[in-house]
Parts: structure tokens; C-alpha cells; sequence
């Protein structure tokens, strides 16, 4: 590879240890390849593009991953690096992961995020649509377009507002999905289920909301929580555990409100 | 490329009378389609992000069959999601002396006087509908502690009218058309079709009856066919290579359509963004933008000497320059950003650029600190500075940030009438797709606003006057059109693959965004436009004769993604400059280095240029490696309620 070198010595030298799977039915292996010169101001993305702009020039096909906005808030991105989702550095995206966090001569393994309810679609592509599917069993304020009163009329308590943005700032990588052993997404749904119900707005549909996402969420094939956190440290957006503890409170209540 | 003039293809549709009237009066006269046909109609939805989403929502609520495709796994991905910084609204909440005509005669003045002043009013009008929508969705804008909204400042502006989800408005945004649009699809109103990259339009007898697909993992050429297309694909940002749009945004699904015989309007008006981090490699992928509320509170300067290396902390105060303060005394650091942009070039073409490249400015919250605390500064931007740091290593709570302009969003799109109609009859473009609102410049806060005007708003009333007011026979995709389509796709397709070459799609792609930047960005001027203009169509020959593109067209296939994506480029590149190079003047973004002040500010010239300029495509003429050819038509442009005057923000 001829990487160009900005100021950081030679640049890195890297052995890359890439998972490749033609299809979802295909069994896939780990293929291994050699970057030198490798600026440490390059992000990870944009390592793994030199690393395709050379596979390419030879004639092979370049190792297919999900990217887009670059600035780690489309969820697109994510891979399991050196066996953590979106690698080793706190609440970063994939995308925003630069190859300062690396040294000269390391082995980088590189895996798509793993989970019954993500199917490998190629190499590092999952799908994610589970994700979408939730979403659209509850996920949202039945307000009709033009039916908004007043953006005043009801007051939100500021703290309210703050904690509902700190839930609300999901990306929807998958990530936590990714990191839990059981492949729970109870962060996922516990971000929205929060969200929502931590808004006025949220509060008229609040009981059938998180009835419905949880019930969707078992039917995708996501696993359960049992409390060993991974999520939350693998998160990007350092979206706290709180959310499933608000998630399962809500549940419990829903379930005894609707008892009758 | 031999351009005539004429106007007959344009009817713009607006009406007339007293400007506060005229939405409420076309609103009235547009046709309805009863509520009970509505479920007959069958609309395509091209996009999901702020005003694909928000369209696709707004129509399955009144009832009309929807679909809705886009290139990534989630309708969540769309590219609006990154729009940091806010969404204005005339609400005046802030009691500072704003109102609906204000933000109006801001637009149009930031615009340059380029925009259509009925469109520019009517955006104004249901700005704080949309406030409204999205507060009712969940969208959790930031407040006081009384509960109450909060609004921050943004360039082109003197009032505070910008609604704002901390550093991720964009997102807040998306995700609250998305949810109203997820809504729809759990009802089964809308269909979503994920990993459709939409390659061509299809018309049947003259009027637009559906799309063809590639299908993204299998490769597969599908066609659709419905009563309406809507155009929601966002700009063309990326011909530069290096933009602020994310790595997938193109220009694809509005260039076929292009073809097909829609309009392109104002092609080379390209927003310039001034605060961006800066270019650090060749490697780069991407610029990042730093939100423009940054310049709330960060002051903008360079050395007051040339080539002054030292480091921001050991450039005592009388040696630094604020030139925008100094230049712009009423605006300051709040300057539109066309002109933030340009100042910043003159500084770093003076010699007193910062950083190792030199191509850079600071963008400096030292007495912001000093002033407010680290952790008002902190509760504000605080994800901005994280994300800076990320990508820079350098802390700017205490260090300046190095910022720089970079290439951010296209005021240029194909042309719609009032009614965001093509001049494809059924054919509606939304969002920063069409061209409509911006004139030659955008203002900060204006692309979240139109997006959603566009969809919630706007669409759900213009769709009627198409749909009951023409008569739309069945069609299904056995009709020849479509199948026609789907060969020549798959043909393009094929020829991209046959060419087996050495060079990969990024090479090419960078080398036409280094034409592009250098020629047709911050500074145009003739002869540059002109070499720019060989130089797109050699290497456009290199590419169709030496394109790299192992794997196979029946597969997932990222390289070939892109290759059609960049093959487009090169045409719509031509056009770009054919179009900085026929606009003789400069105007907002388009500064054309032979039309001045003495001053250095844009000079228009309203004699001669106050129109808009749409292209139309000549079928057949030129070849795919060679230059196209197109014919240009003029729009008049009539200023009634603000008077054309030497824009000034000093």
C-alpha cells in the first residue's frame, strides 16, 4: 500500500485479519492482509477504503462494509474490532475511530456485529431492519400532520427535555446488540420506550407503546437483559442502562394497568 | 453546447395578489382528490430523509397509497440526519422584533435576490407549523426552566430564531419524521423498499409513471409504477469528492431524471460551508462540518501578519486579526456564509492561513470561556468539541479550532413550478433536490425548515392539482416504457463492468473534485471555467476506457455502486460549469472573480442576470464519454416586496 506519511514517522505497518462472507448462507472465514504506511490521522473507515483502493487496483473485490455520514451519527457503520463493537475507544462510532488509538505492528481483527436477529448480509454488512420493525410496532406519537397545537401550549420541564435528549440520541448502530451475550436490544427499545415516555407528548400512548415493542422485539429473535452492562460500554452515544430500567418499569406498569 | 434562450417551458405557477395572501388563495383553488379515491393513488417516494420521510408520512395520513424507497438498510440512514445546528421559525418567541416577512426578507437578501419570492414567503408562512409538528411528534427541542422553548443565533440573521436539539437537530428531526413514517408502515399505508438505488424515470405519455430500482444486494433491475414520483435524493454536494455530505448522497436519481427531461435548475449555485475541520491528507474521505452556531460565541481570526507561524497562544491580542468583526461590524461573526467563506480564502490567499497547511483560520472560544464558564460553553457544544477532537487531537477548549471552508450543500436542483412540480407532469421534487428556496445562497437553519415545509406541509396540497387534475389512466410495468428502462439500465450497468481497466472509482472521483474545487468553488472565473471544462471531459474518457470494477453486477457490489454514482458526476459537472460560466456575475455563492466590488464583495448584476437558468438536456446529443449538450430556458425573476439593493452586511 502506499500510504502517505503526514508528519507521523513512516506510518503504520497492519496486519488485518477481515472477515469475508458471500452471502448469508455462505460460512465465512477471515482473510488476511498487510497496510504499511498507514497515516495516524486517518480515520479507521478511511484505512479499510485504502485498503480497498488497493485491493481493486489488483483485480480483487474490495471488502464490503456499511458506511455513510462519516460523523458517527447515521448508525450506518459498525464492526467488531479486536473483539469490541466499534473498537477500542469509549462512546466512538466506527467511523469516528481514528489510527492514532493503533501502534505499528498490530493485528486488527475486523468482524461484522453478530446476532441471531442481524443476518450477515456480505463481509462486514448486516441487516438491521429488526431494528426498523420495532420502531414501527410503537415507537412513535400518533400525531397526525397539521393536528399540532401550539409548540407553547404545553411546557416540558427542562430536566425532562434534557434526559429525553440523552435517550433520544440513539443512532440505531446496533452496537449494544452486538456487545450483549444474550443479543438483547433492550437498550435500543429502552432509549425510545424513555424518550417517549419521558415527554408529555409521549404520555397518551404510553401503555400500548412499550407492549408493542416489546412483543416485536421478542418475535425479531433479541434475547433478554440479565444486567452485565456491555451495552452501555460499547455504545457510542453513552446512552445509559437507566433506559432499561425505565423500559422494564414501564412494562411492569403497562402489563398491571392493563390487567383487568 | 450552444445555448438559446427561451421561456416557454417555464410557468412557475405563482400567484398573485397581496404576498400574505397568495399560499391561503392557491391553497383554496388547487384541486382536491376526495378522501375516498385517495386509497386509489398509488405515490412513489424516492428518499427518506426530512422531506422524502415527512411527504411519505403526510400522505399515507390522508390516505394515498405510499412506497417509499431509498439506497441504505434504514430510512433512518438518510443524510439529513447530520444537520447539526437548527431549524428557524418565525415564532418570535424571543420577543426580539422577528416575524413571518422577516425571516421572508432575510432569505431572499441571504439568498442574493435568486429566489422566487412567493416560494421564499410560503416557507416563511409555515415555519412555525412545522415547529409545531415536531414538538407534538416528540421532538426534544432544548428549553428553559420555565419549559419553554429556547432559540440561539444563526449567519444572515439579527434576531435569535433557530429551534435546536443540542448539536444534533438533524437527527432529532429525521428521527421524528421517520417515527410519524414507521407509524404509517405498522398501519400498512406505507411500503418501505430498502437498498433501492433509484437509476431512471420512467413517462408514459409525456407524464411520470414510476422509477426503475438496482436492488443493492442481489443487483437485481426492478421497475414500479404509480400516479406520482416524488424526488426527495437530497444534493449533488459530492461531484467535489470532498464534501460535508456522507459518503452515499448522489445526484443519481435527479440527474436520470434530468435526462428524462426535467429541468435543472442554477446548477453551479454550490454552498460553500465556512466551518469545516480541514483538510489533513490525501487520504481524506470526507469533510467534517463544525455546526455554524459555533459562531455564537467563537470569534474568527488570523495572524495580522503573513506567515506567522507561531502558535495561537504566543500571538499577543493587537497582533491577531478578527477580520470578520472588523470587516462586518454589524454582523460580525454572524455573516452569511458565502461571505464568511470567501473572507476566510482571502485571509489564507494573503499568506495568513494557520495550521501546517496554512489552510486554515482559527475559530477561537478562549473569551467565550473566559466569559461564560467551561460548562455553559460545554452544555452548548459540548458533542461538537468531542467530535473535534476525535478527528483532530486537539482540544479546542484549549486550543483554537482550525476551521476552513468546505463544500456543504447545493442551492442548484431541478426546477419545480409553485407547486414543486418538474417540468415532468407528475414528477414533484422535494427538499434540497429541488431548487426553489435558496436562491444563490442558503442561510444557516434554512435546509432543515424547507425539507419539512416540502413534505408536511407543501406537497400534501400541490400532489391534488396532479392527481385530480389530470386524467392518469392505469399503468403497470408491463407497458413498453418500463421495460425499455430496465434494458438500458441494465445496459449501463453492463458497460461499467465490460470496461475492466486498472484505475479504481475513487481515483477518478478525486481528480474530478479536484477540477471542480480549484475551478468551480470558492472563486470562478472564465478561463479557469473553461480549462475546467477539457479537463472533466479527458478524464471522463479515461474513465469510461481504464474504470477498475472486480465482482459482479448480480451481487452486492459497493464499487459499482459508486462508479454509476461517479459516471453521472462527470455529466452533471459539465453542466455545473456551463452554468458558473453563462452567469456572468456574482451572487451569493457564485462569485465570479470578474464581478466585484472594489471592496471584494459580490457584485450582481441585475441588468442582465436576475433569473433563474434551467437547463434542458439534449437527448442523444453528445456521447456518454464525450460532452452533452443542452439548451437553456430563463425564468424571470420579479422583486415586489424586496427591493434589489447591493446585499450588505456591514
Amino acid at each position: 500500500m502506499s500510504g502517505h506519511d503526514h508528519g507521523d514517522g513512516a506510518g503504520l505497518n497492519l496486519t488485518l485479519q477481515v472477515w469475508r462472507q458471500n452471502g448469508p448462507r455462505d460460512e465465512g472465514h477471515f482473510e488476511t492482509f498487510h497496510l504499511d504506511g498507514i497515516s495516524t490521522h486517518c480515520s479507521f473507515l478511511e484505512m479499510l477504503d485504502q485498503l480497498n483502493e488497493r485491493l481493486v487496483a489488483q483485480g480483487r473485490e474490495a471488502v464490503a462494509f456499511d458506511h455513510d455520514c462519516r460523523e458517527g451519527i447515521c448508525g450506518s457503520c459498525g464492526c467488531v474490532i479486536n473483539g469490541r463493537a466499534h473498537g477500542p475507544e469509549d462512546e466512538t462510532a466506527t467511523c469516528q475511530l481514528h489510527m492514532r488509538k493503533f501502534r505499528d505492528g498490530d493485528t486488527i481483527w475486523i468482524e461484522p456485529f453478530r446476532a441471531k436477529a442481524f443476518p450477515v448480509l456480505k463481509d462486514l454488512v448486516i441487516d438491521r431492519t429488526a431494528l426498523d420493525r420495532i420502531i414501527a410496532a410503537g415507537g412513535f406519537v400518533s400525531v397526525s400532520t397539521g393536528q399540532a397545537p401550539d409548540a407553547h401550549a404545553i411546557p416540558v420541564r427542562r430536566e425532562a427535555a434534557e434526559q429525553a435528549m440523552d435517550a433520544a440520541q440513539c443512532i440505531g448502530c446496533g452496537a449494544c446488540v452486538a456487545a450483549c451475550p444474550n443479543a438483547a436490544a433492550m437498550l435500543f427499545v429502552g432509549a425510545k420506550v424513555s424518550h417517549l415516555a419521558l415527554l408529555p407528548q409521549g404520555q397518551v400512548e404510553r401503555t400500548p407503546r412499550v407492549l408493542a415493542m416489546v412483543e416485536q422485539m421478542d418475535k425479531e429473535g433479541f434475547g433478554n437483559c440479565s444486567n452485565i452492562y456491555e451495552c452501555e460500554a460499547a455504545c457510542p452515544k453513552g446512552i445509559s442502562v437507566e433506559n432499561i430500567a425505565r423500559m422494564n418499569r414501564e412494562y411492569v406498569r403497562a402489563n398491571l394497568v392493563t390487567r383487568t | 453546447m450552444s445555448p438559446t434562450s427561451s421561456a416557454s417551458k417555464l410557468v412557475s405557477k405563482c400567484p398573485s395578489g397581496p404576498m400574505a395572501e397568495r399560499w391561503d388563495r392557491h391553497r383554496f383553488e388547487l384541486k382536491l382528490v376526495n378522501a375516498a379515491n385517495k386509497r386509489k393513488f398509488h405515490i412513489l417516494v424516492v428518499g427518506t430523509g426530512l422531506a422524502g420521510a415527512s411527504a411519505a408520512a403526510s400522505l399515507a395520513e390522508l390516505g394515498y397509497q405510499v412506497s417509499a424507497f431509498f439506497i441504505h438498510e434504514s430510512p433512518r440512514r438518510a443524510h439529513s440526519i447530520a444537520a447539526q445546528g437548527g431549524i428557524n421559525a418565525a415564532k418570535n418567541y424571543r420577543n426580539d422584533g422577528d416575524s413571518i416577512y422577516r425571516l421572508f426578507y432575510d432569505t431572499v437578501k441571504g439568498g442574493d435576490y435568486r429566489a422566487r419570492e412567493s416560494n421564499v414567503y410560503r416557507l416563511a408562512q409555515v415555519s412555525n407549523n412545522i415547529i409545531d409538528q415536531c414538538v407534538a411528534s416528540g421532538v426534544p427541542f432544548a428549553r428553559e426552566y420555565a419549559g419553554l422553548l429556547d432559540n440561539r443565533s444563526f449567519g444572515g440573521a439579527q434576531v435569535s430564531r433557530t429551534f435546536y436539539a443540542r448539536g444534533q437537530t438533524g437527527q432529532q428531526l429525521l428521527i421524528g419524521a421517520y417515527q410519524s413514517m414507521m407509524r404509517q408502515v405498522g398501519a400498512g399505508k406505507v411500503k418501505l423498499y430498502p437498498r433501492r438505488e433509484m437509476v431512471d424515470l420512467v413517462a408514459v405519455d409525456g407524464v411520470a409513471r414510476g422509477i426503475v430500482c438496482r436492488e443493492l444486494l442481489s443487483g437485481a433491475i426492478e421497475t414500479f409504477a404509480g400516479d406520482a414520483v416524488l424526488l426527495c435524493t437530497g444534493g449533488y454536494g459530492n461531484v467535489f469528492f470532498l464534501s460535508t455530505n456522507a459518503k452515499a448522497s448522489n445526484a443519481t436519481a435527479i440527474w436520470r431524471a434530468h435526462k428524462r427531461g426535467a429541468l435543472f435548475g442554477n446548477p453551479c449555485f454550490t454552498q460553500i460551508h465556512p466551518t469545516c475541520i480541514p483538510v489533513s491528507g490525501d487520504y481524506q474521505s470526507k469533510l467534517t462540518l463544525m455546526s455554524e452556531s459555533l459562531r455564537n460565541d467563537g470569534r474568527v481570526w488570523v495572524p495580522k501578519r503573513a506567515g506567522d507561524k507561531r502558535p495561537a497562544s504566543q500571538i499577543p491580542e493587537e497582533e491577531r486579526d478578527y477580520f470578520l468583526e472588523r470587516r462586518y461590524p454589524s454582523f460580525g461573526n454572524l455573516v452569511p456564509r458565502d461571505v464568511a467563506s470567501r473572507n476566510a480564502k482571502m485571509m489564507t490567499d494573503e499568506g495568513r492561513g494557520v495550521g501546517s497547511t496554512g489552510m486554515a483560520v482559527y475559530l477561537d472560544f478562549r473569551d467565550a470561556i473566559q466569559r461564560d464558564g467551561r460548562d455553559v460553553i460545554r452544555e452548548k457544544y459540548g458533542n461538537l468539541f468531542e467530535m473535534y477532537q476525535r478527528i483532530t487531537d486537539e482540544d479546542p477548549y484549549q486550543v483554537p479550532m482550525r476551521i476552513y471552508p468546505a463544500v456543504h450543500y447545493t442551492m442548484g436542483g431541478l426546477w419545480v413550478d409553485y407547486n414543486l412540480e418538474s417540468t415532468i407532469p407528475g414528477l414533484f421534487v422535494l427538499g434540497e433536490a429541488n431548487f426553489s428556496d435558496h436562491g444563490a445562497n442558503r442561510l444557516g437553519a434554512s435546509a432543515l425548515m424547507q425539507g419539512l415545509a416540502d413534505g408536511y406541509f407543501i406537497i400534501p396540497y400541490t400532489i391534488g392539482s396532479h392527481l385530480a387534475g389530470r386524467k392518469l389512466g392505469p399503468v403497470s410495468t408491463d407497458h413498453a416504457a418500463f421495460k425499455q428502462a430496465a434494458e438500458e439500465a441494465e445496459q449501463r450497468v453492463q458497460r461499467l463492468v465490460g470496461i475492466a481497466g486498472k484505475r479504481p472509482v475513487d481515483v477518478f472521483h478525486r481528480a474530478l473534485g479536484r477540477i471542480m474545487w480549484d475551478k468551480c468553488g470558492m472563486g470562478r472565473n472564465e478561463p479557469g471555467l473553461k480549462q475546467a471544462l477539457g479537463e472533466i471531459r479527458s478524464l471522463r474518457q479515461e474513465f469510461w476506457s481504464d474504470l477498475a470494477l472486480p465482482g459482479s453486477a448480480r451481487d452486492m457490489n459497493i464499487e459499482l455502486e459508486r462508479a454509476g454514482r461517479v459516471a453521472d458526476y462527470f455529466e452533471l459537472a459539465e453542466l455545473m460549469v456551463l452554468d458558473a460560466l453563462h452567469r456572468r456575475e456574482s451572487c451569493g455563492g457564485h462569485f465570479r472573480e470578474e464581478s466585484q466590488t472594489e471592496e471584494g464583495e459580490a457584485r450582481r448584476d441585475d441588468e442582465n442576470f436576475c433569473f433563474v437558468s434551467a437547463w434542458e438536456h439534449t437527448p442523444g446529443a453528445g456521447t456518454q464519454e464525450g460532452g452533452g449538450e443542452w439548451t437553456l430556458h430563463k425564468e424571470p425573476l420579479a422583486f415586489e416586496e424586496v427591493k434589489l439593493t447591493q446585499r450588505s452586511y456591514k
